[in-house]
Order: structure tokens, then C-alpha cells, then sequence
């Protein structure tokens, strides 16, 4: 695993508990908390960037459309669940945005296996 | 409007279908794209089981709930047939429904059985309001 998507999962872990927080206490997210999606989508999209260099150089026959197809997917998922939750501002709509961060350290993990796998 | 698909535990239900349906769909396509000779008619169920997510994104998010309730079906008789037909070995013509979706944390085997206790339980809340699910 890069230290890229280290340094992300574990932020993403770190917003997922934020959010939890939220949904116990039955509070909306605030602007903190859309800054931090924020920050964690500029990082998807550095890693977009750092993935692209890695597969256009010495990458030993991992598999490019597969690889870069999560690469780019991962930079869908957040936006659509902001947009999705603005349409139910409730604890419902706080647990999309939970299943999101959940779902991006899962696509490093299945990156890490793609490139494991060379 | 009360009471919908995708209101409440709907709201995470069809952002989670959304997820599988991009997931499958794209996975699919990049078997298909290059190297679709290795294994055609695991990768055209891999794209199958990619539409039959976007259907019941699409259904559960309007509240369309007979072709939910099809597609969700469906859904549910792939997963367990193909995870009964497919073998754990077979890693390069796998997806997402091989071997019960171990490879998705089992989620496309628990998915179809949330759905269908979704919309169970919708149908038992407004009996009579349910506009296309006649009690």
C-alpha cells in the first residue's frame, strides 16, 4: 500500500467516527465536516495522479484498465453521496455519507490487491 | 410520500444498490474490454448482474416498487446460483455474485434479503396508501 493511501484510509477511518458521532447524537454535519470530504476527495484525486505515473512507468503487467478504473471510480463516490444526502437532511442522510468513507479505504485495499498481484 | 423506498434506511439502501451497480457494471466492462475471450459467459453475468443493480437503483430511488421488488428477486436468484455454480478458484472469470460475493464481503448476498425486508416492510406500513403494491 502507498503511503498516499495509508495516510487516506486512516483519514477516511477518522471522518467515518466523526459521522458515527453525528448519527449517535442526531446532529447534522456541518462545515467542518464537508471541508474534511473535501480534503479526502482532493487526496482521491492526487492519488488519481500518483496511480497514473505508476502505471505509465514499471508496473510489471499489473492490470492498467482494471487499475485505473478504480482509480477513477473512487472520485465518483463521495460527491454522489453528498448529493444524494442534501436530499434528506436526517440521520439517514448522515449514514450515506458514512457508507461513502467506508467504501473509499475499501477501494484502496482492492487496489493494493491489484497491484499485489502483478 | 410518507413512507417510500428511499426515505429513511431507503436513503443509505439505494446509495448502497448505486455503489454495486457502478461496481459490477464497470468491473464488466473492463473484463469484457480486455479479455473477453477468457471467460465470455462469466463476464456477460458479471454485466447482467451490473444492469439488474442499476434497475433496482433506479427503482428503489423513485419508489417504483413491483420492478423493485423483480429486480431485487432476481438479484437474489443470481447471487445464490451463482455462488453455488461458481468455484473460489476460478479468481480471473469471477464476479461480483461468485461464491456468494465473498470477493464484496458478502454484501451481494445480504443486499437482496435488506431489499426485500425493505420493501416487506414498507408494504405492511401503508396498506392502503401503497400505490402499485396491493396489499
Amino acid at each position: 500500500m502507498t503511503a498516499l493511501q495509508f495516510v487516506l484510509g486512516l483519514f477516511a477511518l477518522v471522518v467515518a467516527l466523526w459521522l458515527v458521532a453525528l448519527i449517535v447524537l442526531d446532529r447534522q454535519p456541518d462545515d467542518y465536516l464537508y471541508g474534511a470530504l473535501g480534503v479526502l476527495e482532493f487526496g482521491l484525486f492526487m492519488q488519481l495522479v500518483v496511480g497514473l505515473v505508476m502505471v505509465t512507468g514499471d508496473h510489471g503487467g499489473v492490470n492498467v484498465a482494471a487499475y485505473v478504473g478504480y482509480l477513477v471510480g473512487s472520485l465518483a463516490v463521495l460527491p454522489a453521496a453528498f448529493l444524494w444526502s442534501l436530499g434528506e437532511r436526517t440521520r439517514a442522510g448522515t449514514g450515506v455519507l458514512l457508507v461513502a468513507v467506508i467504501v473509499v479505504p475499501v477501494l484502496f485495499l482492492r487496489l493494493h490487491q491489484l497491484w499485489g498481484a502483478r | 410520500m410518507s413512507a417510500s423506498t428511499r426515505t429513511g434506511l431507503g436513503r443509505i439502501l439505494v446509495f448502497v444498490y448505486g455503489v454495486f451497480a457502478l461496481a459490477a457494471t464497470a468491473r464488466a466492462l473492463v473484463q469484457l474490454g480486455t479479455q473477453a475471450s477468457l471467460a465470455p459467459v462469466a463476464y456477460s453475468l458479471s454485466l447482467f448482474s451490473g444492469v439488474v443493480y442499476i434497475v433496482a437503483t433506479w427503482a428503489l430511488a423513485t419508489d417504483r416498487r413491483r420492478i423493485a421488488l423483480v429486480t431485487i428477486c432476481v438479484e437474489l436468484t443470481g447471487v445464490l446460483v451463482i455462488g453455488t455454480l461458481s468455484h473460489p478458484s476460478d479468481i480471473d472469470k469471477a464476479s461480483v455474485w461468485s461464491d456468494y460475493g465473498n470477493g464484496y464481503g458478502f454484501v451481494p448476498l445480504v443486499l437482496p434479503l435488506v431489499g426485500l425486508w425493505w420493501l416487506w416492510r414498507l408494504r405492511r406500513r401503508s396498506g392502503r396508501g401503497g400505490s402499485e403494491f396491493p396489499a
